[in-house]
């Protein structure tokens, strides 16, 4: 059970290392690519539900006792996010085979995407501060080379942004590792959980700071999120779905973590809530003032990352459970909507709204996959992200902060705006210009059947909120009890 | 403990700022790297006292050994930023071939963000 663990973190670094032996052959390393996903999915299905029935269990690998050792832990919050990451990897892989010309172009794609799969896992499932330190830079170093790969001169100066910030940030992190632990004595996250109550309010508040500025960075939340819109559009569609489903909601996943174990409040935290409105209306704004839709849509990664902070701000249970949900839903909605902006692109040859049209008569199939997307984002009954609002909305009236419940509500409205505009500008209308030629071009079938099966599992989060409202219950529940994750950690080391 | 290690670490955190801000992609590039090395040397400072060798003999573990610990990190962190400012200096050199300056520039579509407001306020 517990080798279950190791398997989303280490299949995908075996599998890069063969995918680099069969440099430039695409159909073995097709074939090692797929089986890496599907033997990751499944291992990472088994953990779920192993989690789910018997709680969080942990791994201390070398077999070190546990503050020693460094530990691997799958609670009931690390497995659902890692199992829906690694759906969407698995769709965005069969995604990127369709569209052939990313494999053909980029040499190290298929070894670079495996790196960054097993940086994802190793972020959701480490269990100490410096081992998620190494989850975030070999997940942001196979990003890096992902986004650069065969960059033209206005890809490298949008990654030359993305690239500084992300070392800054690092920069950042590591001083926070080394304040933690002159003040703690440990980087174990169990230990530390233990350990940072006692530490003089002060100290506490700094690292608390510290860390939220860094998590802030990576998850890109107001007023730290001016690198993202600049640099995610920019790459090939495939690459920019998964950042825009992965790697801003791991920042949240190390933010919500750090928040209920190491730095536990009693009530809703007022800062915290300003971040998460502000977050939520200027990226919404900032979508608003945009043109070309993978542009818009990454303005939106942002506004949505203020709901999960919103959720993690109220520090309730049902404020917890609903950034859950809310982190469930966007991981998977906003890979596919960005899978959706490609076909626009790649269909009509420009991402730019003012010089597409009609797209609804000639491909009826695109707008039929994009809407329920679209609306989901906006949060329409009856698609998931209703589902995920909804709770969030629920667990701000019930601790009674009326503001972050209007400002959220506004933010919806704006995006269902947003969605409209690009409903309007791509599906409808005529395009404006010079005719681009041979519009509206085929895209290969592969890829349109791979974003309907997302579109589908989408859906299906929707079908089975009841079961993931209870799940997300537990989770929260599990959160907040500061004695369930240092219990599964220390239970291993002690066997 | 001295202070040296701190003060050292906050002057090289000052200076890497200081280049960070800079438009030129090297000077940036260099103050990452002095940021990087005050991060570093941070590290090594949280390890506490210096001592004898971490070395278990078959006499057990030496008195006042120092701390193996943070050592270790910080061996892993510099490996870390060494990669990724190598990554980043072939990027800049990139930069420059590409657009023939060193300079970061302009993204075009804020600036075309920008100039439409300009012209709906006129």
């Amino acid at each position: 059970m517990n080798v279950a663990i190791l398997l989303p973190i280490a299949v995908p670094l075996v599998a890069a290392g063969l995918s680099m032996t069969v440099l430039g052959r695409l159909v073995p390393q097709r074939v090692i690519a797929v089986a890496a996903s599907v033997t990751t999915l499944a291992a990472s299905i088994g953990l779920l539900a192993g989690v789910s029935d018997a709680g969080p269990h942990a791994v201390v690998v070398g077999d070190w006792p546990a503050p020693i050792g460094i530990s691997l832990v799958a609670d009931r919050l690390s497995a659902v996010l890692l199992v829906i990451a690694e759906v969407m990897l698995a769709g965005v892989l069969l995604f990127a085979i369709g569209r052939r010309g990313d494999e053909r172009s980029m040499r190290f794609f298929h070894p670079v995407y495996h790196v960054l799969a097993a940086g994802v896992a190793l972020s959701f499932l480490t269990g100490d501060l410096f081992t998620l330190f190494v989850g975030f830079e070999v997940m942001l170093m196979a990003s890096y080379v992902l986004l650069t790969h065969r960059a033209d001169a206005k890809r490298v100066r949008a990654a030359t942004t993305y690239v500084v910030v992300g070392l800054v940030a690092s920069a950042f992190f590591l001083v926070a590792i080394a304040f933690t632990y002159s003040a703690a004595g440990t980087v174990n996250l169990a230990e530390l959980a233990a350990r940072v109550d006692a530490l003089p309010g002060a100290i506490r508040s700094m690292l608390a700071l510290l860390t939220l500025v860094v998590f802030g960075i990576k998850a890109a939340v107001f007023p730290l999120f001016f690198w993202l819109p600049d640099s995610y559009p920019t790459a090939t569609a495939p690459v920019t779905a998964i950042f825009a489903g992965l790697l801003t909601k791991v920042g949240v996943y190390a933010l919500l973590r750090s928040r209920t174990l190491l730095f536990p409040e009693d009530g809703p935290s007022t800062p915290l809530l300003v971040v998460a409105g502000a977050t939520m209306i200027v990226g919404v704004l900032g979508a608003i003032a945009q043109d070309d839709v993978k542009r818009i849509l990454s303005f939106h990664i942002v506004s949505q990352i203020g709901y999960k902070v919103m959720g993690i701000a109220l520090y309730t249970a049902a404020g917890i459970a609903g950034t859950v949900i809310f982190l469930v839903h966007q991981i998977a909605i906003k890979t596919i909507l960005l899978l959706v902006g490609g076909l626009i692109e790649d269909t009509a040859g420009t991402g730019s709204l003012r010089r597409i049209g009609g797209l609804a008569r000639s491909r009826p199939l695109l707008a039929v996959l994009f809407i329920p997307t679209a609306l989901s984002l906006a949060g329409l009954p009856p698609f998931s992200g209703f589902v995920a609002k909804l709770a969030l909305v629920e667990a701000g009236i019930d601790a009674g902060s009326w503001a972050i419940v209007a400002v959220s509500l506004v933010a919806s409205l704006l995006t269902l705006v947003s969605m409209a505009k690009i409903w309007a500008g791509a599906f409808w209308g005529e395009p404006e210009g010079p005719p681009i030629e041979g519009v509206p071009r085929r895209v290969p079938r592969l890829m349109v059947v791979t974003t309907a099966a997302l579109v589908v599992v989408s859906l299906g989060i929707a079908a089975a909120a009841g079961p993931l409202f209870d799940y997300a219950a537990d989770t929260a529940e599990d959160l907040l009890d500061p004695a369930v994750y240092p219990a599964a950690v220390f239970e291993e080391g002690s066997r | 403990m001295t202070a040296a290690l701190p003060v050292l670490a906050g002057a090289l955190f000052a200076a890497g700022t200081y280049l960070v801000l800079q438009r030129p992609l090297t000077r940036v590039l260099l103050g990452l790297a002095l940021m990087g090395h005050g991060a570093n040397l941070l590290l090594l400072a949280a390890g506490g006292r210096a001592g004898a060798p971490p070395l278990i003999g078959p006499d057990g573990a030496p008195v006042g050994a120092a701390d193996p610990l943070p050592q270790a990190l910080m061996l892993t962190a510099i490996v870390i930023t060494f990669a990724v400012l190598a990554f980043l200096a072939v990027l800049a050199y990139r930069s420059y071939v590409l657009t023939g300056s060193d300079d970061v520039e302009d993204d075009v579509e804020d600036r075309r963000v920008a100039r439409e407001r300009l012209e709906d306020a006129a």
